[in-house]
C-alpha cells in the first residue's frame, strides 16, 4: 500500500464512505451515485454501505440529499449516475445478455418489494379503512389471502397500539396515530428494508412520543434493516447504530452515534451539532 | 294571441314521445362524454409526447368551436369519407365528443388535486398501475367533481335543440314541426320549454342526492 495521506492519518476512523461492521455482505449498497435537478446537485459521487438489520440515521441540513438518498432506493427518484444493490441485487438496472441494462418496470416492481417506506405526512388512504390501508397491499400486490391478510394486519395494528381503531377512517386518527397505521401498512408487506424520512416532523409534540417508541421496538425486535432520516439528535442516538452527516450531497462524516456527537471531527458537522443542539 | 288548450293537448303527446329521444341523446351523449373525456385526461397527463400533445391540441380545437358548427361538420362532411350514419347517432357522438372536451378538464382538475403523496405511496406499495388508478387515485378524485359533471349533464340536455339543425327529432324539432304546420307555435314552444325545466330540476335534485351521498362517505 502507498503511503497515507496526512488527512487519513489526522483521522483515522473517520471513513468517508462505506464504513460497515466488517466481514458483513451489505444489505445495501450505493456506489457512485448522483442525482441533480436541473443544476441542482443533490446526491454527488455517494458510496455507502449498510449491513443487513443495521439501524442508520441520516442527519444533516436541510436540502442536502437526505430525502433524495432514500427516495433513489425507493426508486421514487432515478439516480444519474452510479448504482444500488440490495442484497448484492442490482436495483436500477438488471442482467441481460451477460451484461447489465437499464431496470425495467417489472424489475423494479420485484426489486422494490424489499423496500418499505415511511414518509412525513403518513400518506395513508383516505377512502379506506385502517384495517385496509394495511391490507390493500398484501392482498392486490403479493395475493395474499383476505383473511390471512385481515389476521396480520390486526396483528401489526395491535403491535402499534391500534388494535381498537381498524373500522375507523385516517381522518379520524391523530397525527401520531396515522403515522402508526403507515407503519403498519409498510411492515404488512414484509420489507427486509424500512425507510423513515422525518416521520415525526409532521406530528403533534405529544404524539410524536408514541410513534418514536414503535419504531424502538421495531428496532429491538425485528431483524429489519432501517435507514431513517431524522433531526432528533436524541432519538439518532439511542436508535442508531451508524450515524451519517450529510452536507450537499455527500456523506461528510459517519460513524457510531457516541462517537460522532461527542467526538465530531469534521468541523462541519461540529457547527451542524452546535446548531441543533442548542435550537 | 291566446292559448288554445286543445291544441296543446293534441301536440303534447308528441312532444312527450320527443322528450324521450331528447332524453336518450343528452344520456348517451353524456356517456360518452363521461368515457372519452377520461381518456383524453389520461392522454393528455401521459408522458408521451407523441400522444398528450396531439390529443391537447384537438381537444382545444374541439373545445373552442361551436359545437352547431361540429353537428354540421359530422353530419354533411363524414358521409363525404363514406361514413353513413343516422342523424340521431351523429347528433349523440357530436354532443359526447363536444362535451368529453369538458369533463376532460373536469377530471383533470380532480386529479391534479390528489395529493403526489398518494401516487408515492401506492409506488412504495408496489401497486400495479392500473390499481393504483382504480382504487387509490379515483376514488379520491372523482367525489369532489361529481357536481361538476352533472352540471355538464344539464348542459348537455340543454344543448340537445341544437340537433333539430341536423334533422334529429328531438323535442325542438317536433315542436318546429307541429308550428309550421298549424302556425301556432306558442303552445309547442312554452311546453318544450317547460319539459326542459322540469327534467332540469329533476337532475338538479338527484345531482344533488348523489352529491350528498358522496359526501358522506368522504366524511366517515
Ligand atoms: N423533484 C425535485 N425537483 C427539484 N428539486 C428537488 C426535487 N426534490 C428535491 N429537490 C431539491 O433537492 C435538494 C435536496 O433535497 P432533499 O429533499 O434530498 O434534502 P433533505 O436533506 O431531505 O432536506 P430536508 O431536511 O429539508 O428534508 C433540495 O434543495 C430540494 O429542494
Ligand atoms: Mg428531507
Amino acid at each position: 500500500m502507498s503511503n497515507p495521506s496526512p488527512a487519513q492519518v489526522a483521522t483515522p476512523d473517520l471513513d468517508m464512505s462505506r464504513t460497515m461492521p466488517s466481514g458483513a455482505k451489505p444489505m445495501i449498497r450505493f456506489s457512485g451515485i448522483c442525482k441533480a435537478f436541473g443544476s441542482l446537485v443533490v446526491l454527488d459521487d455517494l458510496d455507502l454501505d449498510i449491513a443487513p438489520a443495521e439501524k442508520v440515521a441520516l442527519i444533516g441540513p436541510s436540502g442536502s440529499g437526505k430525502s433524495t438518498l432514500l427516495r433513489v432506493l425507493m426508486t421514487l427518484e432515478r439516480p444519474d449516475k452510479g448504482s444500488i444493490e440490495i442484497d448484492g441485487a442490482p436495483l436500477w438496472h438488471m442482467p441481460k445478455n451477460g451484461g447489465l441494462v437499464p431496470a425495467d418496470g417489472r424489475h423494479l416492481r420485484e426489486m422494490r418489494k424489499n423496500v418499505g417506506m415511511v414518509f412525513q405526512q403518513f400518506n395513508l388512504f383516505p377512502h379506506m379503512s385502517v384495517l385496509r390501508n394495511v391490507t390493500e397491499a398484501p392482498v392486490h400486490v403479493l395475493g395474499i389471502d383476505k383473511d390471512e391478510a385481515d389476521a396480520r394486519a390486526r396483528d401489526l395494528l395491535d403491535m402499534v397500539g391500534l388494535r381498537d381503531k381498524v373500522n375507523h377512517y385516517p381522518a379520524q386518527l391523530s397525527g401520531g396515530q396515522q403515522q402508526r397505521v403507515a407503519i403498519a401498512r409498510a411492515l404488512a408487506m414484509r420489507p427486509r428494508v424500512m425507510l423513515f424520512d422525518e416521520v415525526t416532523s409532521a406530528l403533534d409534540p405529544e404524539t410524536v412520543g408514541e410513534v418514536l417508541s414503535v419504531i424502538r421496538d421495531l428496532a429491538h425486535e425485528h431483524n429489519l434493516t432501517m435507514l431513517m432520516v431524522t433531526h432528533q439528535m436524541g432519538f439518532a442516538r439511542e436508535f442508531a447504530d451508524r450515524v451519517c452527516f450529510f452536507y450537499q450531497g455527500r456523506i461528510l462524516e459517519q460513524g457510531p452515534p457516541d462517537r460522532l456527537f461527542n467526538d465530531p471531527q469534521n468541523e462541519r458537522t461540529q457547527a451542524f451539532l452546535r446548531a441543533v443542539l442548542e435550537s | 294571441m291566446i292559448w288554445d288548450w286543445d291544441y296543446a293537448l293534441e301536440v303534447l303527446p308528441k312532444l312527450l314521445d320527443a322528450l324521450i329521444v331528447t332524453v336518450q341523446a343528452a344520456l348517451v351523449g353524456f356517456v360518452i362524454a363521461l368515457v372519452l373525456g377520461m381518456l383524453i385526461a389520461l392522454a393528455r397527463r401521459s408522458g408521451r409526447l407523441w400522444l398528450s400533445v396531439p390529443v391537447g391540441a384537438l381537444a382545444e380545437f374541439i373545445r373552442s368551436t361551436p359545437l352547431l358548427v361540429q353537428l354540421y361538420f359530422l353530419f354533411f362532411v363524414l358521409p363525404g369519407f363514406g361514413i353513413q350514419t343516422s342523424p340521431f347517432i351523429t347528433g349523440v357522438i357530436g354532443l359526447g365528443v363536444h362535451y368529453a372536451t369538458y369533463t376532460a378538464e373536469v377530471y383533470r382538475a380532480g386529479l391534479d388535486a390528489v395529493p403526489r403523496g398518494q401516487w408515492e405511496a401506492a409506488w412504495a406499495l408496489d401497486f400495479s398501475p392500473l390499481h393504483t388508478f382504480r382504487s387509490i387515485i379515483l376514488p379520491q378524485a372523482l367525489p369532489p367533481v361529481v357536481p361538476v359533471l352533472g352540471n355538464y349533464l344539464i348542459a348537455i340536455f340543454k344543448d340537445t335543440p341544437l340537433l333539430s339543425a341536423i334533422t334529429v327529432l328531438e323535442m325542438m324539432q317536433v315542436a318546429k314541426i307541429e308550428g309550421s304546420e298549424t302556425f301556432q307555435y306558442l303552445e309547442p314552444l312554452t311546453i318544450v320549454g317547460l319539459l326542459f325545466l322540469i327534467v332540469s330540476l329533476i337532475s338538479a335534485v338527484l345531482i344533488g342526492r348523489l352529491e350528498n351521498h358522496l359526501g358522506v362517505l368522504r366524511r366517515i
